[in-house]
């Protein structure tokens, strides 16, 4: 068993309501989420998680020119696009047999630390908050908010608010100081993307060997000065995150349960290390580790591997409650890996997306998506890996492995240090992300505002560097080659949200094969043909209910919180009704939901 | 000619329903449901000009007061709650609305028995999916006006390339390119893969104003695009357009030069991006070194694949510019050398040589 265990209490007879909300909102995609809750016991019993979508990215793209797999599947995704453009052009370099030359690789880390910073804060400020914000916690849970205003924030001297109720109102959809903050904030950042990669969110200057930004002097400046202008941000989110989720585990003890799963966390590692990348398989361990966001798996946490090797033939597709036909009893594309090693007929290389549009049905086929599982040989089991939303399992991994050490961050082998400079108002400030207890909601969303600090903390040494190599006239920005006859390749990359992986076959100078496997597939997955949940159906099965709402009234905030904690994007890869719709607005301002009038 | 601006004193707001025939308050409802990646959306936060907080907190004067309903901004937390306005307008009970429709439209008919592509929410009477065909069934003959965000929606886009298992198309190959919307206006297409932030902003905008009753219907070309965003085509907005002019090519991606023979489909491309920017007007497509791969164009992505190639027409165009183009770029860079070069009278001598002349007259 790879699920969560459940938890022994004193039962009461249960007293189940089905419940389920579809759409989900405040993500990106189609997600719908059926539950059966005990409002007896409080807790949520069963949870399936589905997804309403299908475009067929795998099948359109066969017989098109690989180069042009990183344009197409960046529109996979409407807010990490560039995620699957680097992504795929790390699979088509290993396929080509291209290093592209140094300063590129700072460019396009630079592109992607700025989708970091710039997708994390919208998400986390304006998405995810908007379940902590006053409104919510008034509308759900008000004897917490009233406790929530006689509490002093203890960071209140970096962030500058009194008690955790002022810092809950910032963050009041629309209305508050921090919500309407962060979207500028979001906007600023996202220009530094775009000085790196050219539009967001399908970036233009990225290629397959290389980018087409051109490195001028200007270009790094205008990067560094928005960069110093959001750097207090940085560090007052994080003060503002820690105070809100510890007075949440005080406030209602028991809080940690929320969410919680088996520590199962997969990273598949970020930003290249320009020095020692050259994308060839055979030494993809090394080069590998030699990423700024070390690779890993974790289980019960302790680090079962972090060779991307490992990790890339562990990688099995399972069906079981998905709308597609198997592919076993075709012929696999790739028999062996560059090393020798066979590849199972269920990796993404041999996957062959058949679809079949049919019913819902939850004790049958019901979504779109299919349930990644990373096989792990010791105990012979098929691990239903999540992402903890990203930067959870980017942290942790980096944490264990103990490897990353640069002059901004630094792992201990138990935490991650992390030194941001003197802003306008803050002084230089190291922050330190400890390893926690729980692989849970609140840990999954602690992550975040630490993962953004992360990034904006190696931009700068991406900065020095590549600012470095242009004084010294070394403006190479792509490399040439030739697309062969024939060639596989593998991608492995951090999307925001989580592990990112792509698979090309190429045949005849054309795609044969390719499949992306991003985050959400992997969070957001159904019970597998053994009947595994998915990551959402597990952390969520199970879990307390701390709402004071009664089945008539009830919102499901906790599950929500639960929910968007993993940071779901469904176009890569859940839906809850909810009895009487009320309105969280005020009057006199503007309505977004059921109030239509 | 007037010389009234239409402003009122402060104090004496006009009673609109009387001044002009306006809509004091209107409903967005967007779906992003088509076969999206929520790109679009995600693009809209990311405008400035206006931004999508000044126009729900009603900081642009004139406009009606507006009600954004959309999935990733939605404080509700989803499920019927949110669907709440979507029922009240496809039972009649909400008007007026603009539906803003979001990625490509499958073709459902091509499914045998049950099943869907892409859906919005459950049939309440079954409990199954209720595709989007049915929600746009339902809701364009009651939407005041239907914007088409993004390519997907205004043309199919990606999702309707070569090859694809949905049968895919644009929301106009769907409702009929003659469809017109309770306000009398035909869709309105803000293609672009994604939108370009301000373009969208900016043209819905306009159709708030009309809705308002202060402006016309936005200008639309026959593709039903808004005129002044998509009448140039990139290369004329191009940072990069001089440099195909004296015929100086870039051979591959390391060049600040024309892009044109890497793969650049600018000269034939309906879009402004080049002189807009993405952002702030930062940022681009081959003025900042990306090849411009036809994204707001009815023709993508198929008609401009494999992008990285030299598209088939340029070969014939930029063989013509070129004796004219190296001809050119010599002589100004000679012309260039002589300016280079300041006059002689600018020294430290103890003679004056600038032609000085106090009683200077001409005859």
């Amino acid at each position: 068993m790879t699920t969560t265990e459940a938890r022994p209490t004193e039962r009461k007879p249960p007293q189940l309501v089905d419940m389920s909300w579809d759409p989900i909102t405040r993500i990106i995609g189609n997600l719908g989420i059926y539950t059966k809750i005990d409002f007896a016991n409080r807790e949520v019993v069963e949870c399936h998680s589905t997804s309403s979508l299908f475009r067929g990215y795998s099948v359109f793209m066969k017989g098109k020119d690989p180069r042009d797999a990183g344009f197409i599947t960046s529109r996979i995704c409407g807010i990490c696009g560039d995620n699957h453009t680097t992504c795929s052009d790390y699979a088509q370099q290993m396929a080509y047999g291209v290093k592209p030359p140094p300063l590129a690789e700072h460019i396009v880390n630079l592109g992607e630390a700025a989708e970091y910073i710039f997708d994390h804060t919208i998400f986390q400020d304006n998405l995810v908050f908007v379940d902590f914000c006053e409104a919510m916690v008034k509308a759900t849970t008000p004897s917490v908010l009233a406790r929530a205003e006689r509490t002093e924030a203890p960071r209140g001297e970096t962030h500058g608010y009194r008690t955790i109720a002022d810092i809950m109102r910032a963050f009041n959809p629309f209305e508050g100081e921090v919500y309407k903050e962060a979207l500028k904030v979001s906007r600023i950042t996202r220009e530094m993307f775009c000085l790196m990669e050219g539009r967001h969110v399908h970036p233009s200057t990225l290629y397959p060997g290389g980018v087409g930004t051109m490195p001028q002097p200007t270009a790094f400046t205008d990067y560094l000065s928005r960069l110093m202008r959001v750097i207090d941000f940085v560090k007052k989110s994080v003060a503002m995150n820690d105070d809100v989720f510890d007075f949440f585990y005080e406030a209602m003890p028991g809080y940690e349960e929320v969410g919680r799963r088996r520590t199962l966390l997969g990273c598949w590692g970020a930003f290249q290390n320009p020095a020692t990348v050259d994308y060839r398989y055979e030494t993809m361990n090394s080069w590998g580790k030699d990423m700024y966001v070390t690779p890993g798996i974790i289980v019960d946490g302790e680090l079962v591997t972090n060779n991307l090797v490992d990790i890339n033939l562990g990688l099995r597709i399972m069906l079981g409650s998905s709308y597609y036909e198997d592919w076993v009893n075709e012929s696999p594309f790739v028999t062996h890996d560059p090393l020798g090693n066979p590849v199972d007929m269920r990796h993404p290389w041999n996957q062959t997306t058949v679809p079949v549009p049919q019913k819902r049905d939850f004790d049958d086929k019901y979504s779109w998506v299919m349930s990644p599982r990373w096989y792990d040989k010791r105990t012979d089991a098929h691990l239903a890996l999540d992402t903890g939303g990203g930067p959870l399992a980017r942290l942790w991994s980096t944490a264990l492995s103990g490897i990353v050490d640069t002059p901004y961050v630094k792992s201990t082998g138990h935490s991650v240090r992390i030194s941001l400079p003197k802003g306008e108002s803050l002084p230089e400030t190291t922050l330190e992300w400890r390893i926690p207890k729980w692989s849970n909601t609140i840990e999954r969303d602690r992550a975040r505002p630490y993962f953004v600090a992360y990034a904006a903390a190696m931009a700068l040494q991406f900065l020095e560097e590549a600012m470095g190599m242009v004084r010294a006239g070394e403006t190479k920005v792509f490399e040439n080659y030739e697309v062969p006859d024939e060639a596989i390749g593998c991608g492995f990359h951090e999307a925001v949200r989580g592990v990112l992986s792509h698979h090309l076959v190429i045949k005849d100078k054309k795609i044969a094969n390719y499949h992306p496997y991003p985050p959400t597939p992997w969070n957001a997955s159904p019970r597998d043909i053994y009947g595994t949940p998915g990551p959402y159906e597990d952390a969520v099965q199970g879990q307390p209910i701390f709402e004071e709402n009664g089945p008539d009234e009830f919102k499901g905030v906790d599950i929500m919180r639960t929910v968007r904690s993993f940071d779901p994007c469904l176009p890569c890869g859940v839906h809850m009704y909810v009895g009487k719709g009320k309105t969280l607005t005020t009057l006199h301002s503007p309505t977004y939901g059921a109030n239509h009038g | 000619m007037t010389t009234n601006s239409g402003t009122a004193e402060v104090s004496k707001e006009p009673d609109r329903a009387e001044d002009r025939q306006g809509i004091d308050e209107i409903t967005i409802l967007w779906i992003s449901e088509g076969m999206s990646c929520d790109g679009d959306t995600v693009s809209l936060t990311a405008a400035d000009q206006p931004s999508i907080e000044d126009l729900v907190l009603g900081l642009i004067p004139g406009l009606p007061k507006v009600n954004l309903v959309n999935k990733v901004l939605s404080p509700s937390l989803g499920g019927e709650d949110f669907l709440a306005p979507y029922r009240a307008a496809v039972r009649g009970e909400l008007a007026p609305f603009i539906l803003v429709i979001e990625g490509s439209v499958p073709n459902q008919n091509i499914i045998e028995g049950d099943g869907y592509w892409t859906s919005f929410g459950n049939d309440p009477e079954t409990g199954e999916p209720q595709p989007l065909n049915w929600w746009i069934d339902q809701l364009a003959p009651k939407a005041w006006a239907v914007v088409a965000a993004g390519t997907c929606a205004t043309f199919g886009g990606i999702h309707a390339m070569s090859g694809n298992p949905t049968g895919c198309m644009g929301l106009a190959d769907y409702l009929g390119w003659d469809y017109t919307s309770q306000g009398g206006l035909p869709i309105v297409n803000v293609p672009g893969c994604p939108i370009q932030p301000e373009n969208f902003m900016e043209t819905l905008v306009w159709v708030l104003y009309h809705a308002a009753g202060s402006a016309p219907p936005p200008p639309l070309d026959h593709m039903l695009r808004p005129q002044w965003l998509f009448g140039k085509t990139v290369h004329e907005g191009c940072d990069r357009g001089s440099y195909y002019e004296q015929a100086s090519f870039a051979k591959d991606y390391n060049s600040p030069k024309c892009l044109v023979k890497t793969g650049c489909w600018g000269p034939v491309v309906n879009c402004n991006v080049p002189k807009r920017g993405w952002m702030a007007g930062i940022g681009g497509c081959p003025n900042v070194g990306g090849i411009c791969i036809g994204c707001t164009m009815p023709g993508f992505p198929d008609a401009f694949m494999p992008f990285m190639d030299e598209p088939p027409g340029s070969t014939l165009s930029s063989m013509v510019i070129k004796p004219y183009g190296s001809v050119i770029r010599r002589l100004r860079g000679v012309t260039n050398e002589l300016v280079n070069h300041e006059p002689r009278w600018r020294h430290n001598k103890r003679k004056l040589t600038s032609g000085y002349d106090p009683h200077w007259r001409s005859s």
